[in-house]
Formats: structure tokens, sequence, C-alpha cells
């Protein structure tokens, strides 16, 4: 049942989430079998003072392994990276990570705008952006930007949303491709997922 | 001036630039003022020109141009190219470790010691260093370099003075390193500035020095460089590793920034790991 007409050209998927994804997320990540075959990336709203917790909580359910990465570190499939507390997070030509500590963007750091923006530009239309529910309106513009590169976008149903701030921001810039729940977002992962084998 | 913290960034992160003017630029930079940015990291640079070309309103025609010939606009250029966020008592579990595993070792060994604060931006990290020295009761017995490439902001970390707002997350972060005394007990608030004790500065020196083409000046026995070479590939970053390398004595520490490794470098093995989880290394092997 190829539902979502997918093919195995995509390379990466980002996902981007505030306040009320964390129950979506770690739904997501539960429902990936560990031989997923991209990579996933996270650029999660989180408290900027505490750094450890939040892999761990993720973690217990997962079977893909999840780290934070480190700077210039390779970005490699079946393996979930989340940005680190106080850095943004940026992607790099040749497929590496960059983190930096400029000024919050959207109050943010990091800020998904950086994630979406930078994964856009490196990995065009074999990107997959993905944004879950939050209370401002960061990733919007990192959504359209996606789309302009040619990439696939989904955005959290806002019905679903504990707060529909962020998807609903992302649907009145940009032209979205899907919004889904959570449970069709997972449907959706797989099937792109058994479009490799 | 560099106190613009908003940036618009709505429109700014749509604009792109192509990597052949961002190549552009950096030849120009290096042929008429002698810094070579070639091999910073592409993604956060690029993020910093486009900010620059929005701030001054320029295309980049008019960007090409003012580098070339406006050597004051240069001087601001490279304030804004560079970045510097900064924070009192980052990562306040370093500081701990810093206090109390780090420096109980050198002392082991010496009397009194040398550091260099190697991109030291507006001096946080400077003042959190001199505080946690007085507070061991050996800022005396330390000797202190502070570099940074940018002579403007070695202006600011000299004045020692922060908008009063930052003192906020900065008392926290001093709380959560928990030090013997309170964070304003070593500044005065004076119309919305905070002014840092100077007596603080007493044997630290600030210079002008660039990692990327400045030469080896001194041996240290600790050099921190936390989240400076996060904006070099990794080219650069194992050439300023090297200088690290040669400014430390044996058995002298390096410390980087918590999400940086040294695992990927050339010379990783004339370092062993001493804690991870805040990457502190320790020089092995000349």
């Amino acid at each position: 049942m190829d539902k979502y007409n997918l093919n195995n050209k995509y390379k990466a998927i980002v996902i981007g989430g505030s306040a009320g994804s964390f129950q979506g997320v770690t739904k997501i990540l539960s429902n990936m079998p560990e031989d997923f075959k991209l990579p996933i990336i996270l650029c999660l709203h989180r408290l900027k003072h505490v750094r450890n917790g939040f892999v761990e909580a993720l973690s217990i359910k997962s079977q893909l392994e999840i780290t934070e990465p480190h700077d210039k570190e390779h970005i490699k499939k079946s393996r979930v990276y989340l940005a680190p507390a106080n850095y943004h997070l940026s992607i790099e030509l040749g497929h590496t990570f960059s983190l930096s500590t400029e000024n919050m963007v959207n109050n943010s750091r990091p800020a998904i705008d950086i994630t979406l923006n930078t994964a856009a530009y490196v990995y065009r239309n074999k990107l997959i952006g993905i944004l879950l529910s939050g209370a401002n309106k960061d990733g919007a513009m990192g959504m359209e930007h996606i789309n302009q590169r040619g990439g696939r976008t989904i955005v959290q149903d806002p019905i679903e949303c504990m707060i529909d701030t962020m998807p609903t921001a992302a649907l009145a810039v940009t032209e979205i491709d899907h919004v889904l729940k959570v449970d069709d977002i997972i449907k959706f992962l797989i099937e792109l997922n058994n479009a490799y084998k | 001036m560099f106190e613009h913290t908003f940036l618009p960034y709505h429109h700014l992160i749509m604009k792109e630039i192509d990597i052949k003017d961002l190549k552009r630029i950096t030849e120009l930079i290096r042929e008429r003022h002698n810094y070579d940015f070639t091999n910073y990291a592409m993604s956060s640079f690029k993020r910093r020109i486009l900010r620059i070309m929005d701030m001054h309103n320029l295309t980049l025609d008019m960007l090409f141009k003012k580098i070339s010939t406006e050597n004051t606009f240069f001087d601001e250029f490279l304030s804004e190219v560079t970045v510097n966020v900064t924070e009192m008592f980052r990562d306040p579990s370093f500081w701990r470790i810093l206090r109390d595993d780090i420096i109980p070792a050198i002392l082991l060994n010496h009397k009194s010691f040398r550091i260099w604060h190697a991109g030291c931006s507006s001096g946080e990290e400077v003042f959190s260093m001199a505080i946690m020295l007085k507070e061991m009761g050996i800022l005396n017995d330390t000797s202190i370099i502070a570099t940074d490439l940018d002579t403007l902001i070695l202006d600011r970390a000299k004045s020692g003075t922060y908008p009063a707002k930052n003192m906020e997350l900065n008392n926290k972060n001093y709380i959560r390193y928990q030090g013997t005394s309170s964070l304003d007990e070593y500044y005065t608030i004076e119309n919305g500035k905070a002014i840092m004790d100077k007596s603080l500065l007493n044997n630290v020196s600030f210079r002008k020095h660039d990692l990327v083409t400045g030469d080896i000046f001194n041996k240290f026995d600790l050099i921190l460089c936390r989240n400076v070479m996060i904006y070099f590939n990794q080219n650069l970053q194992n050439e300023v590793l090297k200088k690290f390398h040669e400014s430390l004595f044996k058995y002298g520490y390096l410390i980087i920034g918590s999400k940086e490794s040294l695992i990927w470098c050339d010379i990783a093995n004339k370092f062993i790991v001493v804690n991870n989880e805040e990457k502190v290394y320790k020089k092995i092997k000349d």
C-alpha cells in the first residue's frame, strides 16, 4: 500500500518540535525499526542549562541509537541526532554537523529554523521536514525553505497538537505537503523505509 | 553599536548567497586585511555574512567595496563576522571540575602557572576564571593571557563592562557553579551597565592574536578554547590544535567546548582524555 508515493531518493529527516511535542517524538521514535535507512535529526526546544537527561528520556522506547552530535561529526543512517542544549545545530555540505553559540533565533537556541534551513540547503529535494506541536513560530520559515528547495514537508495535524501555534504558522507561510496525526506520520516513515528495501 | 542582538531573521533566513561569492569575500579579506576565513565552517560564516549585509543594508557589490576601501567598516565587519555570544560560568559543571580537579592537579607540581584564553571574545570566561582563582586564593599565583583577533571586542573585555540584563543569567550560572561568594560582590551597576571589579584583571593581559594566522608566542599550563573552533572546518581545527599542542608544556591541559572533540584530529594520540563530559585533555607527548 503506497499511500504517499515515496521513493528512495531521500537522504535525511529533520523533525522540529517544542511545547507538547515530546510525546509525539517518543511515539515516532519507538515505532522506527533499528535498521531505519535514514538519519533522523531532531531539533527540539529545551532548557538551555540542562545538558543531561533528554537523550536518556527519548531513548527509553527507541530501538535507534540517539546521541547529541559533536561538532563536525559525520551524519550516519539508522541514527537519531538531538540538537544539544544551548547550541544551534547546522548541517554542512559533506554531511557533517556544525554547532554554534550565535544569538538566539525566535527566542530559541537551538532554533528549528536554523537546523531546517541548513538541512534544506545541503539535502535540497532529498529532505523530509516534519514540524510538531509548539508554542512559537520557530520552524515555519525553515519549512518554507525546504519547500523551495523541493523537499517534502509534513506538519502534525493542529487538531491533535497540545499547542498548535507552530504547525499553524508553517501552514500560514508555505504550502505543506501533508498534515498528519502522529500515527500517520509513523505510517509515512514506515512506508518511506520500505522504499529502500 | 554592537549590541543589536535582535535580528529580523524571518526575511533573512530566506536569503541565500553563493559559495563562489563567499569565496570571493574570503579572498578579498585575505588580500586586503590579512585575515583568513577560508576554512571557517560554511553554515555559520554564511549566516554572519548575510546578517552583516542585512544590518547595513548592503548588496554584495557594496559589501565588496566597503571591505576593500573602508578600514573602519572592516573593524566592525570583523566584530560581526565572528560570534561573540558568551556567558560567565557557562556550563557550571565544567567550572566545578576545573576548580575541584584540574587546578588542584596543576598545583601539585607548580606554585604558579600560566593560562591562555584563546578566543576570549568579550571576556566573560576570563572574569569567570579570575573569580574562581580569587575564591581559591591563588589569583596572584597565576598569569593569564587572553587573546582574540578582534580589537573592538578586546576593548570591551578590558573595560569589563556588560549590559546589566546579562547578569541575571551570569548570576544563575554562578549559583549553579556553587561559588563561595555571590557574583554581585564582583561588580557594580551603573546606568544599566554592570562594571566588573578591575582588580580581577591584575594578572591578565589582553592581546590581539589570530588563531588562524598567528604564531606560537608562549608556553602554558592550561589553555581554554571553548566554543571557538566550532566556527572552523575540520582542516582548520587540525591546524589550530597543532598550535595548541606546541603552546602547552608537557602535562599541560587543553579544554574545549563540551560538544567539541579531539578524536578526529591528527595529533589526538598526543593527548589523553581527563574528563570526557567537559572535554578536558592533557598533553602527554611532545
